[in-house]
């Protein structure tokens, strides 16, 4: 077999076995390029072109000389393609004998892969299964990856649905099925939330008064009916950020956040007592209650308590309460002299 | 049974004869649901009465159902992640019917819950091939008319001519019978490994 003969037999082992690999001769020109390699140059092939200038070596820092490039042999090596689209290579490079080897004396072979950037590569350069050495996990990779995402992809689906269910689940948990406001649960939350956003707030303790009366005189639906208008009204009374909490048979707790001005809240509850003393017709039958309020402003405190709060207003209410039906008062600490 | 088997049968249910036809089975069977979440697992007896229930609705047979659901698999567009995960296994169909011993390690890898039965291709002579198929694990439903609708299909993607002949059932595994009569009969489908980035 002559020499030239040889090469050729030696390049097509090559190219079975390694085909992203480059022949370098001693000036550090391509003489041979195996095919998934040609395949990064579409327009020019790479032979005849000195190889760093088609490819910049980013690690280990080296200089431009093949000798330097040699030197570099065994080690992992890290390259970007100079063109677009600047695909990064991984490659290793060995360095050929300065004569009697097979290939160029004094020359190398650099095989390359395309390391993490094979997804990008496969698509850049239109590479199929064929282009990668039959022992190449690269295929794999990209199977895994795609197989992964789509089963990701289901996951995070599913996660969606359950988040939305759970939603669901705790609007239930925190919401009164009589009157659709919310219920005992949700106070803590609520007030938690407005501790963690240090805005002020008045919490008003709000009793129906004469509800027993209808519940005796006209029974248990009549007494709903009641709960549920009394209900619609001090939504139509409050603002949507405010929150009403139905806390016990006829008992409300309301939030207002960010009040902070005392007129405004005897204002608001002079208007909720009056809307509620409104007449509500059940059958034939017309029912009257009042309500009694009491408020505490988080604003008169020097450090927010919500649990003093709920007492300072539950003390407030009872003050209302004395002093007849349909009244409303504000905390003052001059109430706990009485 | 995996929610992706149950949920291949529902969306094989819909796509093919409509919403209102697998509302029917839904009800019928007294699921409680009416969609498979693709990511849980149910009980293998729900899959049984789908699948039996699916036949009576149909009025076929379970095993052309079950065929019928292993082509769909492949052929059906909303499904094309699946043909490509298949494809990944060969450049060809001979290529394709020897990943099948793999199959099953594939899909563990991606979805470890999920159990396919054992998958073992034998050659006897050019271009003849027998498939074992064994039991689905944990279910009593035959993965072998499964397989025989989609290795069809998946022989009209790759382009070659296929004869099938399921040879029943030895001691609870299924033996399919593959003559390739030509490889490349058609063009087949493309198979473009960067598509998914585009």
């Amino acid at each position: 077999m002559t020499e030239q003969g040889n090469e050729f037999a030696f390049y097509t082992v090559l190219d079975t076995l390694c085909p992203m690999h480059v022949v370098l001769n001693d000036t550090g020109h391509v003489v041979h390029a195996g095919p998934t390699f040609a395949k990064v140059f579409p327009d020019a092939p790479p032979q005849g072109r000195r190889f760093l200038e088609l490819l910049e070596l980013k690690r280990p820092k080296l200089g431009q000389s093949m000798a330097e490039l040699r030197r570099a042999a065994g080690g992992k090596l890290h390259f970007r393609l100079r063109a677009e689209p600047r695909t990064d290579f991984k490659g290793v490079l060995v360095a050929l004998p300065k004569a009697g080897g097979l290939g160029p004396g004094g020359g190398a072979i650099v095989n390359l892969s395309f390391g993490i950037s094979v997804m990008e590569a496969v698509r850049d350069f239109a590479l199929t299964s064929a282009d990668f050495a039959a022992t190449d996990l690269a295929i794999e990779m990209l199977y895994l990856i795609e197989a992964k995402s789509a089963a990701m992809e289901a996951s995070r689906k599913l996660n969606l649905r359950l988040q939305g269910a759970k939603i669901a689940a705790e609007e239930q948990a925190f919401t009164d099925t009589l009157t659709g406001l919310k219920n005992r649960r949700a106070l803590q939350p609520v007030l938690d939330r407005l501790m963690e956003s240090e805005r002020d707030f008045v919490l008003m303790n709000l009793d129906l008064d004469y509800f027993k009366s209808v519940n005796d005189r006209l029974g248990h639906a009549a007494g709903d009916h009641v709960l549920q208008r009394v209900a619609r009204r001090m939504v139509s009374e409050t603002r949507g950020e405010d929150t009403i909490i139905r806390t016990g048979g006829d008992e409300f707790v309301l939030i207002f956040a960010g009040l902070t001005d005392r007129h405004r809240v005897a204002e608001i509850a002079g208007r909720l007592i009056a809307r509620l003393e409104r007449p509500i017709a059940f059958g034939d039958e017309e029912c009257r209650v009042s309500a009694s309020i009491g408020a505490s402003l988080s604003r008169d405190y020097a450090r927010i308590d919500p649990e003093q709060m709920m007492k300072d207003a539950d003390l407030a209410l009872y003050a209302a309460k004395d002093q007849g039906r349909g009244r409303h008062v504000i905390y003052d600490p001059a109430l706990r002299m009485t | 049974m995996h929610g992706l088997i149950n949920r291949a049968v529902e969306r094989f249910a819909r796509d093919t004869y409509g919403r209102e036809m697998w509302r029917g089975i839904t009800q019928r069977l007294d699921l409680g649901f009416t969609e498979f979440e693709a990511m849980l697992t149910y009980d293998d007896k729900i899959t049984q009465d789908v699948l039996g229930e699916l036949a009576v609705s149909l009025n076929k047979p379970l095993t052309e159902v079950l065929e019928d659901i292993g082509t769909y698999l492949v052929s059906h567009p909303g499904l094309e992640a699946l043909r490509r995960l298949l494809r990944f296994g060969g450049t060809d169909f001979v290529e394709f019917l020897h990943s099948l011993n793999d199959l099953p390690g594939r899909v563990r890898l991606a979805v470890p819950e999920l159990a396919l039965p054992v998958l073992e291709l034998e050659d006897h002579a050019r271009d003849f091939y027998s498939l074992t198929v064994g039991p689905l694990p944990g279910g009593q439903v035959a993965f072998g008319p499964v397989m025989m609708g989609l290795l069809r299909a998946m022989a009209d993607d790759y382009g070659a001519l296929v004869f099938l002949e399921h040879k029943g059932r030895r001691a609870g595994h299924e033996i399919i019978e593959v003559r390739l009569l030509e490889t490349a009969f058609a063009s087949g489908r493309a198979f473009d490994l960067g598509a998914h980035l585009r």
